[in-house]
């Protein structure tokens, strides 16, 4: 397994060999993650951290994880301050930061840029979105948190809620635990169902699959539950909007009806779906999901980096 | 006498795209007119009862030789075709168009929100994720292409 000078840039590029073996290294994060260690393996490199369009949780998990390992950042978060806003090709700024860094962080609005920056670069690319495609370091910071609340990735049932149209975590999210052969339950409003080459994707790959509308329902076979957001937006009619997100928040009474050990996780920011209530409930991963990012994306740089094997 | 003349009068030097599914002919045309000046006689036969397609198509070209380009993308939208290539009036190499395990540069991804579609110095790049039927997953956006015919270049 040879991860040195490598390009993170889709889910679809990993082996499930490969993915556990990088949520051992983030497991060998944490204590630095957590900055209860010092781990400066990185000490003399520099991350350029190019956000084409804001994402400051990406972002600064990016930027945190690369510091707690002692390397240096620069780049930008917003185009508005690039000269991409004058013209510049995607393949020019890129040729640039190669030039300036040691490994390229881009986050872009068009589908397949992460890929196109892995081209014009001889300096590891990694991938934190692009467009609606992929997003594969939020992919594995999902696996690792299910390992590491649950165990194991393998063995859980797991049910995917809300948006599951719209929502692109989902989509490489199912895909990747598809590879583990992880049973999934798909549980949308009408119109907002999973895509349906990703269901017969996922049934391809031989795992047992329900589909239905009805989460309350479905809560009491899971062992995770994975919300997502479902935008305002994608509903015409206010009424039924609400109609929807009422029977779509997750709130103590749904959960008391699932098993003791559920964890719900949501890629956040939350709106509305996860009542504050749950917060305090063992439940609620999400926040610990959100911190799982650092050790995650140390992993990843240290890897590609070549400070670990 | 007039017909027969029409449907079987050989060619001396030229090209016999053989074997296209019926209504293609027009399609295969198109690709062969674009980017070059057809002066040399050509004629179509359409809808020809054909044993393995049912009905098929038939193009002839006096004195042209395709191009490598040219028969890629006519393998993508009429896979069944069969190029003879005539030399003094007898077929002197007969090939089945192949499929390419990459398809660079010749159609254009379908998802207009993709960097290949951005003005970036980048070819379109496609891999064969499917013979039968056929599919283009692009490299880039990962998405296969809906309408291969619509997205020639
Ligand atoms: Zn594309």
């Amino acid at each position: 397994m040879e991860f040195e000078n490598r390009d993170i840039i889709s889910i679809h590029d990993f082996s499930t060999k490969e993915i556990l073996h990088v949520l051992d290294v983030a497991r060998d994060m944490v204590p630095a993650a957590q900055g209860k260690e010092e781990k400066n393996i990185l000490g003399s490199k520099v991350m350029s951290s190019l956000f084409f369009e804001p994402s400051t949780r990406t972002r600064l998990s990016f930027e945190a994880a690369m510091k707690r390992l002692g390397g240096k950042t620069v780049g930008f978060s917003d185009a508005k301050s690039t000269s991409t806003k004058k013209g510049e090709t995607l393949a020019d700024t890129i040729r640039m930061a190669e030039a300036y860094s040691d490994c390229i962080v881009i986050r872009h609005f068009n589908e397949g840029a992460g890929r196109l920056a892995a081209k014009f670069s001889s300096k590891p690319v990694l991938n934190a979105g692009d467009g609606a495609g992929q997003h594969p370091t939020q992919t594995l910071l999902d696996l690792f948190t299910i390992r590491e609340e649950k165990g194991a990735i393998k063995g859980n049932r797991v049910i995917l809620a809300g948006d599951l149209k719209y929502g692109r975590t989902v989509h490489s999210l199912a895909y990747a635990l598809a590879m583990f052969g992880v049973d999934m339950a798909f549980i949308s409003p009408r119109g907002l169902e999973m895509p349906r080459e990703f269901v017969s994707l996922v049934k391809e790959m031989g795992v047992d699959l329900y589909e239905g509308r009805d989460l309350a329902e479905a809560v009491a076979e899971g062992d995770v539950l994975y919300a997502t957001r479902i935008q305002k937006e994608r509903f015409p009619d206010p009424q039924e909007y609400k109609k929807m997100a009422s029977s779509y928040r997750i709130d103590n009474e749904m959960l008391s009806g699932g098993k003791k050990g559920l964890i719900v996780m949501h890629p956040l920011p939350r709106v509305n779906e996860i009542a504050a209530e749950v917060d305090d409930t063992p439940h609620a991963v999400y926040f610990r999901q959100a911190f799982n990012g650092v050790p995650v994306r140390m992993a990843l740089l240290a890897l590609v980096l070549g400070a670990r094997r | 006498m007039l017909t027969k003349e029409l449907k079987v009068k050989p060619i001396e030097n030229g090209t016999v795209i053989d074997h296209i599914p019926a209504g293609m002919a027009f399609k295969v045309i198109s690709i062969i007119a674009s980017g070059r000046d057809i002066d040399r006689p050509m004629s179509i036969v359409m809808n020809v009862e054909s044993k393995r397609l049912g009905k098929k198509d038939i193009v002839k070209m006096e004195d042209l030789v395709l191009k490598k380009r040219e028969v890629d993308k006519i393998g993508l939208i009429a896979p069944e075709a069969c190029i003879n290539i005539i030399e003094n009036a007898s077929v002197a190499k007969k090939r089945e168009v192949d499929l390419p395990k990459r398809v660079v540069g010749i159609v254009k991804c379908s998802n207009p929100n993709c960097v290949s579609n951005q003005n970036e110095p980048v070819d379109s790049e496609f891999v064969l994720a499917s013979k039968t039927p056929i599919r283009l997953r692009c490299i880039y956006c990962e998405r296969d292409v809906t309408n291969i015919t619509e997205n020639l270049i």
